[in-house]
């Protein structure tokens, strides 16, 4: 296990390497100059060529990336030309926002998803199948900003029951700050109150984003069901006299999962990025907005950044599923 | 069929059909069978002849769109069916019938622990009547359960019985895991053991000490057992009674060694034929099981019998008393046994 674990590791410096090459080379084949951005508005030919200059960008696109991964490799990501703060820092402050987001929409879409696609499984080809597979495929056709925005408009414009943007109200200071995440802190720090609120706050970005997911969890718990229902040993169990409900939920569903966990894995990448739309629409102060603002001034650090600790996240999203690959089938523990 | 023991498992006129997109399949028709108590029972016959089918039927876990469509099938005198209700599937399965699969390679779940896989009958239907720890709190049953599991395991000659449970299947070698399912079959302490050709995967030094187990086990234990299989061979080294089955209908039933002695009904002596070891040229029987969508009228074994006469194409014969405690389904030697 150990063994493995490093193995993937190892294998994952490349890929991140390989991200941020690409993602340099996306930034400067785009046509903005961080110089003209940089300088402002009204800012003359020759103080735009001064700070081309003062940032290096005169400099050939090689030695640039060359100087910028030196910087990455010493832990130094640089300072954000828009807010003038490292963007590490930045980072820090809104990546558990993100995470948070991210987590629930995953919890929300698994603990329904795996549900449904079970119980469609069981009862294929019936009414309640269909219904499942008519609402999957709407979860994974809907696009969820235009989604986002209509859930708006009914719970909190028309019904008010639910708010409109942000973490918490704007004038409530946030819990005291343990992991970054508003639900576990406040709870953590005793404050029943303010994991209500952020609960609160937290029901319909999380709800829009985690419908693609939902959708996919669903499709691939269902199709895992129904191929191991296939399987010689389901038939076996039932002869033995195992309660149905037993070889459903605890026999055929392990062997079933597999997939998708694998698939849950994946879909973690999906979530950030989906992160970008709905958290500029609901105004939610996580590394998706500020992704947004990044690339709308060409703060090419702070794009940078972001792309890496995504991919950073992403990696050891993939480790974990891995490790739980391990958990659920011993035969993948031994095979490495 | 011993006259002097009422039957522990009376499976009697039992028919099974099966619709198809084609039409009604005629899967069992007419099956009859007793098993005694403390005996081992043989069902012989070629692939196709509705072995499976009789196991799921007695089961009550025929597949969807098949049904019994007559018949009955009693265990210890109680009707058996109804087996479809999961109320009465439930006090019957794992508790009062064991069984043992076909492919001991595809009946293990692979995820779970063996111990685990062992102990789930048990925890439900508990270790027969005299059980005393279903009343214990958990920690207590587990603990109980899993020193009997390790004390099957014993019985089944696994080695290393106390570290068996921890691991799981593919780490055990074909002949073992069927070891387990025999243990798994006896956890319940059940009457009926119910095999499904459980030595057919398994190489022949294998087979030869599974056989031997099962039959010091159900000896020991006075269990009763039904044993499918498709070789003779097996019947003689393990059985007492036999019932040889040809295309859904039960041709010949009786003590093993009457009739493989003195085989009466035309298919059993050219099964038998077959057998490498009873004669010195390779033998078939020439042509193929019927398909059950189309049965051939009167007896099905006709279009291939030698010894046809006009009654064997007109009506299906009786099972009925033949010599030496047997019965036999065929008009020719029902004509030749009364004169």
């Amino acid at each position: 296990m150990g063994r493995l674990l490093l193995r993937r590791l190892l294998l994952a410096l490349p890929a991140l390497l390989g991200l941020l090459v690409l993602t340099f080379i996306l930034l400067r084949v785009v046509p903005s100059d961080p110089s003209t951005a940089l300088a402002g508005e009204n800012a003359t030919p020759e103080q735009i060529e001064a700070i081309r200059k003062a940032y290096g960008f005169d400099q050939p696109l090689w030695r640039q990336f060359v100087v910028y991964i030196g910087q990455v490799a010493t832990g130094d990501l640089g300072n954000s030309i828009f807010t003038e703060q490292p963007v590490i820092r930045d980072i820090a402050r809104r990546l558990p926002a993100t995470i948070e987001l991210v987590l629930m929409a995953l919890i929300f879409a698994t603990c329904v998803g795996i549900p449904l696609g079970v119980l469609a499984a069981v009862h294929h080809n019936s009414a309640f199948d269909h219904a499942v597979r008519v609402i999957t495929v709407g979860g994974l056709a809907i696009a969820p900003f235009w989604f986002a925005i209509i859930l708006q408009l009914i719970f909190s414009m028309d019904l008010n029951w639910l708010p409109l943007r942000g973490r918490l109200p704007v004038q409530v200071q946030p819990p005291e700050f343990i992991t970054g995440l508003y639900m576990p802190d406040s709870l953590l720090s005793g404050r029943l109150d303010l994991f209500l609120q952020s609960a609160h706050h937290m029901i319909l970005p999380a709800f829009t984003l985690s419908l693609g997911s939902l959708a996919s969890i669903t499709r691939f718990t269902r199709a895992g069901v129904l191929e191991t229902l296939q399987k010689d040993f389901v038939s076996y169990e039932r002869a033995a006299g195992y309660p149905d409900r037993r070889i459903i939920w605890v026999y055929v569903l392990r062997n079933s999962v597999v997939a998708t966990v694998t698939q849950i894995g994946l879909l973690f990448g999906a979530l950030i990025a989906g992160a970008v739309a709905i958290e500029t629409i609901f105004d939610w102060p996580g590394i998706g907005s500020y992704a947004v603002q990044a690339i709308l001034t060409s703060d090419y650090k702070a794009i940078l950044a972001v792309t890496l600790v995504v991919g950073v996240i992403y990696a050891l999203v993939n480790l974990v599923v891995d490790i739980v690959h391990a958990l659920l089938d011993p035969r993948v523990a031994e095979e490495n | 069929m011993t006259a002097s023991a009422p039957a522990l498992l009376d499976v009697r006129n039992l028919s099974v059909a099966v619709d198809t997109d084609e039409g009604v399949a005629s899967i069992l028709d007419g099956v009859n069978f007793q098993l005694a108590p403390g005996s081992i029972h043989g069902v012989v016959g070629e692939s196709g002849c509705g072995k499976s089918t009789l196991i799921k039927a007695i089961l009550g876990l025929l597949p969807a769109r098949s049904r019994a469509t007559e018949g009955s099938v009693a265990l210890n005198g109680k009707p058996l069916f109804g087996l479809e209700q999961a109320s009465t599937a439930h006090s019957v399965r794992g508790r009062q019938i064991g069984f043992i699969p076909q492919d001991p390679f595809l009946a293990l779940n692979p995820v779970f622990r063996v111990g685990d896989q062992l102990l789930e009958a048990m925890w439900w239907h508990g270790a027969g009547s005299d059980d005393t720890n279903r009343e214990k709190p958990r920690a207590q049953r587990r603990r109980a359960y899993s020193e009997r599991i390790v004390e099957l395991l014993r019985a089944v000659q696994l080695p290393d019985p106390e570290l068996a449970l921890a691991r799981y299947p593919h780490q055990f070698s074909g002949g073992q895991r069927q070891r387990l399912l025999i243990a798994a079959a006896l956890a319940c302490a059940p009457q009926v053991v119910l095999a499904d050709e459980p030595t057919t995967a398994l190489d022949v030094t294998t087979q030869l000490q599974i056989l031997k187990l099962l039959r010091q086990l159900t000896r020991e234990r006075g269990v009763s057992m039904m044993f499918v299989t498709h070789d003779f061979g097996v019947v003689a080294q393990l059985c007492d009674t036999v019932t040889v089955m040809y295309a859904g209908q039960t041709v010949e039933t009786g003590p093993v060694a009457t009739v493989m002695e003195q085989p009466s009904h035309p298919y059993t002596r050219m099964l038998l034929a077959c057998h490498p070891e009873r004669s010195v040229e390779l033998k078939g029987i020439p042509g193929a099981v019927p398909s059950p969508l189309r049965p051939p009228a009167g007896c099905r074994f006709n279009p291939r019998c030698p010894e046809v006469i006009p009654d064997c194409e007109s009506g299906r014969p009786k099972l009925l008393p033949a010599s030496a405690g047997r019965h036999v389904a065929c008009f020719r030697c029902h004509a030749e046994a009364v004169p």
